[in-house]
């Protein structure tokens, strides 16, 4: 028992860091940009030409703002 | 016709960005096995390598064909937002290297680093057990971001044993350049590697994540190629803008 919790430990542990790390705001920042997508393309049903042209962009966005505050750390 | 070209093409971009992301990945592990191997000899840097490519390959293995299953859609939703935050990471991280803002991968370091480390130890018997678990160590650790990237990838595409043999034949012809070269691995563009790799898996993650919400790409896969494009666009502007209005100060 003892030995499959830490197991189960070791492997959330393991995707904690893989994808929260030492850049939360990327995690952040993409599980928001797929959530306005969906919003836009599932729940709204607004034409399916907008997500097109708004996940490339907001994926630039999470990129820029994540640079600019590791840059303005500096 | 043209559904083959996209397929073709969606399937290129799927090979490039295994390849290169398994190549950049052995270069790191091949440093510490050559460091192990240089130091208490090849047997036990060699057991290592292989324990952990067994290891590996369990891995593949076991959750490869466990996640075929998953409803297509399910699936490509999650991976894409797993490529997406794994991409943008590799991104950041090789942005700021090129810029100077973190300082570039130094093979020759990590060579310095794991020899030093392993001729602390006095004790032969100890030092042999040291070498084994650093062997272990550095490709396992190496190779778990390479297993996550062919997972993803193959799995999303459909194209699991494709992925699966492109990373294999990365790892065959690094080995071999590796045989050869050995100690100029540092002579490596690792951080331009890095920087393809992450424009790749961030242009798939768009591009499978989009589909699991039901976007219509535009020429469906072939969309690829032009989020590729893009993104690279993207990266080389940061570059050069960071370069030019905040420049890393260089003390003499």
């Amino acid at each position: 028992m003892e030995l499959l919790w830490k197991i189960i430990r070791g492997f959330g542990m393991f995707w904690w860091d893989f994808l929260v790390g030492d850049t939360p705001e990327l995690f952040v920042t993409t599980v928001l940009t797929l959530g306005v997508t969906a919003l836009i393309s599932e729940v709204a049903h607004i034409h399916t030409g907008l997500a097109v042209v708004l996940l490339p962009a907001l994926v630039v966005v999470s990129l820029i703002m994540t640079v600019v505050r590791a840059v303005g750390r500096r | 016709m043209l559904a083959l070209s996209t397929s073709v093409s969606g399937l290129s971009v799927m090979m490039v960005a295994v390849f290169v992301a398994c190549a950049v990945e052995m270069v790191e592990a091949l440093t510490i096995i050559v460091a192990v191997g240089h130091t208490t000899g090849w047997r036990h840097a060699l057991r290592g390598a292989a324990v952990a490519l067994l290891a590996l390959a369990v891995i593949v293995g076991a959750f490869g064909p466990a996640l075929i299953h998953i409803p297509l859609n399910i699936l490509r939703l999650v991976v894409g937002g797993v490529l997406l935050v794994f991409g943008l990471q590799w991104l950041r991280k090789a942005i700021l290297r090129s810029t100077g803002y973190k300082a570039k991968h130094d093979e020759d370091e990590i060579f310095r680093e794991t020899v030093a480390e392993i001729e602390a130890v006095t004790d032969q018997g100890q030092r042999e057990r040291v070498a084994f678990v650093m062997a272990f160590k550095g490709v396992f650790l190496e190779g778990l971001e390479v297993v996550i990237t062919v997972l993803t990838l193959g799995t999303s595409a459909r194209h699991l044993s494709l992925a699966i043999a492109t990373a294999v034949g990365a790892l065959v012809l690094v080995t071999l350049i590796g045989l050869v070269v050995a100690r100029q691995l540092s002579s490596v563009p690792e951080n331009a590697m890095k920087m393809t790799v992450g424009i790749m898996l961030v242009a798939y993650g768009t591009f499978w994540s989009g589909e699991g919400l039901k976007v219509s790409w535009p020429g469906n896969d072939a969309m690829l190629l032009g989020l590729v494009a893009l993104y690279a666009v993207v990266v080389w502007a940061m570059v050069a803008i960071i370069k030019s209005i905040a420049p890393v100060k260089v003390s003499a």
